[in-house]
């Protein structure tokens, strides 16, 4: 909903992207690479009022939590601005995704291939969720090389499933981890533009 | 943490840090209106308010940010103050007029082939 409208310039539409990932494995590092800003940093504290409303999760509403999201900002002309999330790695601050991951365009899975099993759980997690999603196979030095399809099996991700070698230090290699990203998920949810 | 959830009567015990939210926001959890997420999106607007307008430092530092369209999750990073301190903050503005915001969830289509090819174009002439 719109709150106010006037005059004024209007304000450019917001899109977010969430980098995911295992511990270490470079979220802060490609939020960085490719924001116009360093890393920023912000604390949600949540309680029972952004959480789901299952059973599970009703345990959980009644603390309270401070998670801290690190973030960078890119402007797109003046329309649109991007905003990518890393978002904390750990299990117990899974809850806190469903508000971030709702009406995001899509998720950046980093895999370390160091610790391949560690990115398993956000790729279940936006599988289970439906979020459009690409794996970026970070290459650390001395960390064990895969082929590609290699690690597609190991983390039995389907065909259809855009996943990229990356050196998320790299603005350039950053930047082309989103762009896949941005064209998977309009291939699947992008309405072809009449004519 | 410290001076979580038990003795809030026993001040000596907590954590400025952890009071400064709620004294910033005198205690006040929600926005008075709207429910700005952290990318809701805020725009300072209209003549700078004189000194009588009964507003915070807190709310000036807002306004100063916002000269250029600020999301909730920028203004908190900026202020370090948690985001929901900031979505109280804004709805007070909000509230004044002297902000505009908007909620981005439903003003992104994710179906519009066009904000793709926006964010498209945006990414590749980085
Ligand atoms: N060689 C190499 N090192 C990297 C790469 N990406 C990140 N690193 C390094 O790995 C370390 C961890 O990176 P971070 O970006 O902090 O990882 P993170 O996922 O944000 O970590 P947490 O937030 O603690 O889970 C840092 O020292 C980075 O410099 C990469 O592509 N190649
Ligand atoms: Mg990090």
């Amino acid at each position: 909903m719109v709150f106010a409208r006037s005059e004024r310039p209007r304000l450019p539409t917001a899109i977010k992207i969430l980098v995911a990932g295992g511990f270490g494995a470079g979220k802060t590092t490609m939020v960085g690479a490719v924001s116009e800003t360093r890393p920023l940093r912000t604390e949600e504290v949540l309680t029972d009022r952004g959480i789901g409303v299952d059973d599970l999760t009703s345990v959980e509403a009644k603390r309270t939590t401070t998670v801290a999201m690190d973030f960078g900002r890119i402007t797109l002309g003046n329309d649109y601005v991007l905003y990518l999330f890393g978002t904390p790695g750990q299990e117990r601050f899974w809850f806190v995704w469903d508000e971030l991951a709702e009406g995001s365009l899509g998720a950046v899975i980093l895999a370390d291939t160091r610790r391949l099993a560690d990115c398993f759980p956000s790729v279940d997690y936006f599988e289970r969720r439906g979020t459009p999603f690409v794996v970026a196979v970070n290459c650390f030095e001395g960390a064990p090389t895969f082929e590609l399809e290699e690690v597609r099996l190991a983390l039995q991700l389907s065909p259809s499933i855009p996943i990229i070698m990356c050196d998320a230090r790299k603005r350039e290699s950053s930047r082309e981890v989103l762009i896949t990203l941005v064209k998977h998920s309009a291939r699947l949810r992008a309405e072809p533009v009449g004519s | 943490m410290r001076g979580g959830t038990d003795g809030p009567t026993d001040e000596h015990w907590v954590d400025p840090e952890i009071i400064r939210p709620y004294v910033v926001t005198r205690g006040r959890t929600q926005p008075a209106h709207g429910r700005f997420d952290l990318i809701s999106m805020a725009l300072a607007v209209g003549p700078p308010p004189g000194p009588d307008a009964g507003l915070d430092p807190e709310h000036l530092r807002i306004l100063q940010l916002c000269r250029e369209p600020k999301s909730v999750a920028e203004i908190a990073a900026y202020l370090d103050l948690p985001a929901g301190t900031i979505r109280v903050l804004l709805g007070d503005l909000f509230d004044r007029e002297l902000v505009s915001a908007q909620e981005p969830q439903s003003e992104v289509d994710m179906h519009d082939m066009k904000m793709y090819r926006a964010v498209l174009d945006g990414l590749r002439s980085l």
